[in-house]
């Protein structure tokens, strides 16, 4: 029975752990893509959006898999229903990043030069913002006191990219480099887009700290 | 035979009763937590407990023939019925009710009845053992869950293999309280069917020797069971999912410090164990496994720093102990008086 169990366990640790591998690769490539685009290197961009289309679909067969096996082998019967919940909030993070890098490949949209370090900027902390949670998703797991260590971290960055957020729609709204107003209002939309990486990051964290607050015995 | 298994039944009643409510404590949390299957968990609660109350049965089962040694089957039929009827009585009215309580009390009222002398020596050291059990088993569960905190949390096991450890932890733990339960609680199901017993020793070999007290043990090992397979699935459900709100760790530490209490009370082995280096040692004393559990719970709840501890629930326990062994002295004492003038049957050698 015991040999049984460890099967079965090893087999999800691994599946959870490739999981949550693939959610921090998604926003690696997601802050790689976004620095092709502003860089003009547009057949990387391209790569990096198909990379990412792989990776969500993995991802979702993935969590489908992990979910099935966690009642099949009717594992970890007190906090099933907040990992599950936790994978699910943290596919929002891989499909948040997957649909932005899809419409900046569709739109296309003219981002004026002197801000495309900024939305690099931002993208870089959204993308930190990720990489915090990953380390807070997997320290839920496995060292369950430092999650908030992590979560706090998340919350910084995801306060950094809004701040770095509101400077770049003032900068789109009071130059005169992008003449039309429907312009505006398109590079508008993208920041928003990519700030909002981090946004969805910081839910999934505040859930997670609730989850290690149960979690703890 | 009939007259025999008529006379046993009322211990054999109280036996179901025990297994109906106190596998819940070893097994409660974890059945109600669905951590084990409730088939599993009683298998090994029935083979543990059985083996627990033939082997080690004997030691507590002593000091409560050392208060009364009621020497009529009659006489055994009633104190226990008279038990009995107090459990049941007390668990409808909603009390936290101990079968020891309810025996001790049964056997003094028959002591009455008899007018034979109550062992006072043993009355005290099994009041004494009620008091100490519960804050033992909380002193216990403080030391454990830091222990077993400390160990969690500086091992950096996943959540995965933490379950399955747990797993297998909550099945050892429960093996090991059900045999404690047996060998502790027995002594309330037969103790007094032990002067009147009417089995004969079984020799087979020289290496097989089965006592008469073995066998009745054995009997009421096999009630226990029957009530921990046929009723005890509800009480686990309603203590797993619904009185103490334990993780599957806590849980182990609860069922660990209160096996290990009843296991301090009821072992032979360790008693001559700690004599021999000429240490104190604990007597050897049925004490309730619900109270020992309780006082695990509250010790976890100190532990956690005082946070959400039930006083009320320290005294209703104490008028337990007070109104359980009163309550069932009076029935005993009515029942054997029917028993004796109506039914004409002896239930104390004159």
């Amino acid at each position: 029975m015991t040999k049984i169990f460890n099967n079965k366990t090893k087999e999800l640790v691994k599946n959870i752990d490739c999981y949550i591998e693939n959610v921090s690769n998604s926003g690696l490539i997601f802050y790689n893509g976004i620095k092709a685009y502003m860089n003009n290197d547009i057949e990387k961009f391209e790569l990096e959006c198909q990379r990412i289309s792989i990776l969500e679909t993995e991802a979702d067969d993935m969590r489908r898999d992990i979910k099935h096996k966690l009642y099949r082998y009717m594992l970890i019967p007190d906090s099933r229903g907040d990992v599950l919940g936790l994978l699910e909030t943290l596919d929002g993070v891989v499909d948040t990043a997957e649909k932005i890098l899809e419409q900046l490949s569709i739109e296309t949209p003219l981002i004026p030069d002197f801000l495309r370090e900024n939305f690099i900027e931002l993208a870089e902390f959204s993308y930190k913002a990720v990489d915090e949670l990953i380390m807070a998703v997997k320290a839920f797991f496995r060292e369950i006191n430092s999650v908030d260590e992590h979560v706090n971290q998340v919350l910084f960055f995801e306060h950094e990219a809004d701040n770095i957020e509101e400077s770049i729609k003032r900068k789109i709204f009071q130059t005169d480099k992008i003449p039309r107003f429907s312009k505006k209002l398109h590079t508008k939309y993208f920041v928003e887009k990519i700030a909002l990486v981090s946004d969805v990051a910081e839910s999934v964290a505040e859930r997670l700290s609730i989850y290690a607050i149960k979690r703890r015995i | 035979m009939i007259q025999i298994l008529f006379f046993l039944s009322s211990g054999l009643f109280l036996g179901w009763s025990l297994g109906a409510n106190d596998a819940a404590n070893i097994f409660g949390t974890a059945v109600g937590t669905k951590m084990i299957s409730f088939k599993n968990a009683a298998i090994i609660c029935s083979v543990f407990l059985i083996i627990g109350a033939v082997i080690s049965g004997a030691g507590a089962s002593h000091t409560l023939g050392k208060l009364g040694a009621i020497d009529t089957l009659a006489g055994a039929f009633i104190v226990a019925l008279a038990a009995a009827i107090t459990v049941l009585w007390m668990t409808k009215a909603g009390l936290p009710v101990s079968t020891s309580q309810a025996v001790v009390g049964a056997i003094i009222g028959w002591n009455f009845f008899a007018k034979t002398a109550t062992g006072y020596g043993s009355l005290t050291k099994i009041v004494g053992t009620w008091v100490f059990s519960p804050i033992i088993a909380a002193a216990l569960a403080f030391v454990l869950f830091h222990l077993v905190k400390r160990f969690v949390e500086n091992s950096k096991i996943h959540l995965l293999r933490l379950d399955s450890m747990t797993r297998i932890a909550l099945l050892i733990v429960g093996a090991f309280g059900s045999y404690s339960l047996g060998a502790n609680n027995i002594g309330n199901v037969m103790g007094v069917f032990i002067k009147s017993s009417p089995f004969q020793n079984i020799v087979i070999s020289d290496l097989i020797h089965i006592s008469s007290i073995q066998q009745l043990f054995f009997l009421g090992g096999i009630a226990i069971a029957i009530g921990v397979f046929t009723y005890s699935k509800k009480v686990m459900m309603t203590v797993g999912s619904g009185i103490f709100k334990l993780s599957p760790i806590a849980a182990f530490v609860v069922v660990l410090a209160s096996s290990i209490v009843l296991f301090l009370f009821a072992s032979q082995g360790l008693k001559h164990l700690l004599t021999s280096y000429g240490l104190p040692s604990f007597p050897l004393v049925p004490v309730s496994s619900s109270q020992a559990v309780v006082g695990s719970v509250m010790g976890i709840s100190l532990a956690k720093g005082g946070r959400n501890m039930n006083f009320r629930i320290l005294g209703r326990i104490s008028i337990g102990w007070v109104a359980t062994p009163i309550a069932s002295a009076i029935i005993s004492y009515i029942a054997l008086f029917f028993m004796q003038n109506v039914f004409m049957q002896d239930t104390f050698i004159r």
